[in-house]
């Protein structure tokens, strides 16, 4: 019990600091940024231009003074994958570890940005042509940019017309100009907004550390329950084997026995992997205050996992499963060739749709979260009106508590779902041929 | 609703960016989790857990083995039991028989034996009383001779016709 008063007096304490941070810092900030920017503008007329003008508005004194909290950028922020690990006022750096074709291999520690302690996690410093911009790692994309630390006046959005589309481009203000900024190489291929720009981010960003922190965890946790079985064979089960035997044998009897048949127990290794790292992910993005990492939420785990269930499931199909996807048997002709390319789609949408789910639910639920509690700052104004402020607390407070349990009762769901549905793809593609005529 | 698409995507929505970094260090620890932790752990735990489960079936077949067998066996005493009284109260029952039959057989035996030494006695008391008669006849018939010597005698000086007379007499007696 007086752990938890300590642990909440910890947490109080914590979220009061990033507030007022957040509040006196920025303005200080936006202040300070907004100086340096009118000096500039003279120096930058060429700037000006008329479909720039918007972005520039956007640091003019009076946006400044409208320059309030904006919900959808807080919470996309907050479940976005960071080079910095913020809890609470605390930014934690993390190993960079970037490949720009042109330049090579960077690897530094985030520090070297000089991270802001405004909970933006803005960096101060470029590092070899890499600026942290809001808590993610961009490029400077022009090569001639100097090596080594330069100071970062501030970053700047422009709404600009590139290829037909309108997108939002971040520049850098240093050394008296405005510097493209190119952000990490996404395998969307333009898809999302993203595609492959002038570096690659392999860094040990924030959902790399929860992945490793929740490995580590279960990784310990499954290394000394098999230890224990070892060690003290034919003995009641404690502790750890409490709380994961009937997990283990939910997912072996519920999920593997039922859709795999005999062949389960080849199965059941990859079925336990995926139950536990989504689970054990999906649950370590829930405890409040810790980060909220949000690796299921993100599509690059969930498309992860679901190709290796895709490779698993087309792998072990066997002449059966082909037969049925390539020739259905047993229809006429002309339905076979309608019915192929449908079952060809299925084969493929089935990864589609486990990445998805997964990634929807999990970000949904982070989102919810988010966004109740960016209401009490909408509703407060930001500061300004104390008493709505407070209500929303109360409200956000209950609708957030409400929202967390529906989010523990959706990771356990979507870790099982996952789980079985592998399971069932797999099923389906090693099922042995009934001699049935009528079988389809 | 398009503006709207668009605000939606203009917000830098990461998480909806596959992003190689993230692809290649997922890959790594889902494969290291599954292969690793799969040969270390899960395979033996598994099979640990399957022991158990064996071992509480055999445990409780073996249970339901015994309690069967145990039953059996109180059958079978309870069979023994009841075989052993039947037996007791046959033996007891042959035992009265023969016993009645014995006592009969003696009753009858010493009846008979009664009869036989009575039947003796009768005939041993019919030869005694015949030769106690013999020999009270002869010693009767020898005094009465000897009385009738003596008579005679006194007499039969006389008349020799009375010897005869006499003698016929005796032999009368005899007869009887």
């Amino acid at each position: 019990m007086k752990q938890f008063k300590i642990l909440f007096l910890f947490l109080f304490i914590g979220i009061g600091r990033t507030f007022s941070q957040d509040n006196s810092l920025s303005t200080n900030n936006s202040l300070a940024q907004h100086e340096s920017h009118e000096v500039q503008n003279p120096a930058a007329p060429g700037h000006e231009a008329a479909n720039q003008e918007p972005s520039h508005s956007g640091s003019s004194p009076a946006a400044h003074e409208s320059h309030k909290f904006d919900p959808k950028e807080t919470a996309f922020h907050h479940i976005s994958d960071l080079n910095v690990y913020s809890i609470g006022p605390w930014n934690f750096p993390l190993p960079c570890i970037l490949y720009a074709p042109s330049k090579g291999w960077s690897v530094f520690s985030s520090g070297r940005f000089q991270i802001d302690d405004n909970h933006h996690g803005t960096g101060q410093k470029i590092v070899d042509g890499y600026v942290l911009n809001k808590g993610r790692i961009n490029r400077i994309k022009a090569n001639e940019f100097p090596a080594g630390e330069v100071a970062l006046d501030e970053i700047i959005t422009k709404k600009e017309t590139v290829s037909g589309k309108e997108k939002e481009q971040d520049y850098a203000m240093a050394q008296g100009r405005e510097w493209l900024l190119d952000k990490p190489s996404t395998a969307d291929g333009g898809l999302f907004g993203g595609g492959i720009t002038s570096f690659y981010d392999f860094s040990i960003t924030k959902n790399v550390l929860s992945m490793l922190l929740v490995f580590a965890l279960l990784a310990w946790v499954f290394l000394s329950m098999a230890g224990n079985y070892k060690k003290a064979p034919g003995t009641a089960p404690k502790g750890a084997q409490l709380l994961m035997e009937p997990l283990i044998l939910f997912i072996q009897d519920e999920v593997a026995k039922p859709f795999l048949g005999p062949k389960w127990e080849r199965f059941l290794p990859l079925l336990l992997a995926i139950f536990f790292f989504v689970l054990g992910l999906n649950l370590f993005g829930q405890i409040p205050f810790f980060g909220g990492s949000n690796v299921t939420g993100n599509l690059s785990f969930t498309l992860v996992i679901a190709l290796i269930s895709f490779i698993i499931v087309n792998v072990n199909g066997n002449k059966h499963y082909w037969e049925h996807v390539f020739w259905m048997p047993g229809i006429p002709a002309w339905v076979k060739i309608i019915l192929t390319p449908v079952e060809v789609l299925g084969v493929l949408i089935k990864p589609v749709t486990l990445t998805l789910r997964l990634f929807a639910n999990i970000t949904a639920g982070h989102m919810a979260i988010l966004i109740f509690i960016c209401l009490i700052f909408v509703f407060g104004n930001s500061g300004a009106n104390t008493g709505a402020g407070i209500g929303a607390s109360i409200g956000s407070g209950l609708l957030t508590v409400f929202m967390m349990s529906i989010e523990l009762l959706v990771a356990f769901i979507q870790a099982f779902v996952f789980t079985l549905l592998t399971a069932s793809y797999i099923g389906a593609a090693t099922e042995e041929h009934h001699a049935d005529a009528n079988h389809h | 609703m398009n503006s709207f698409f668009y605000s939606i995507l203009l917000v830098d929505f990461s998480p909806l960016k596959p992003d190689f970094g993230l692809l290649f260090w997922s890959s790594v620890f889902f494969l290291l989790f599954w292969f690793l932790i799969g040969k270390m752990a899960f395979k033996p735990i598994v099979k640990a857990l399957k022991d158990r489960q064996d071992e509480i079936q055999s445990s409780l077949d073996a249970a339901k083995d015994a309690r069967a067998e145990m039953s059996n066996l109180k059958a079978e005493n309870e069979k023994i039991l009841a075989e052993a009284r039947e037996e007791k109260m046959n033996i007891i029952k042959e035992a009265k028989e023969s016993a009645t039959i014995v006592i009969a057989e003696a009753r009858d035996k010493a009846k008979e034996e009664a009869q036989r030494l009575l039947q003796q006695a009768n005939l041993d008391i019919e030869n005694a009383k015949k030769a106690a008669m013999v020999d009270v006849k002869n010693e009767i018939g020898k005094m009465a001779l000897q009385i009738a010597e003596k008579v005679i005698r006194k007499e039969l000086a006389d008349k020799p016709a009375n010897v005869d007379y006499v003698n016929k007499l005796v032999n009368e007696v005899k007869d009887n």
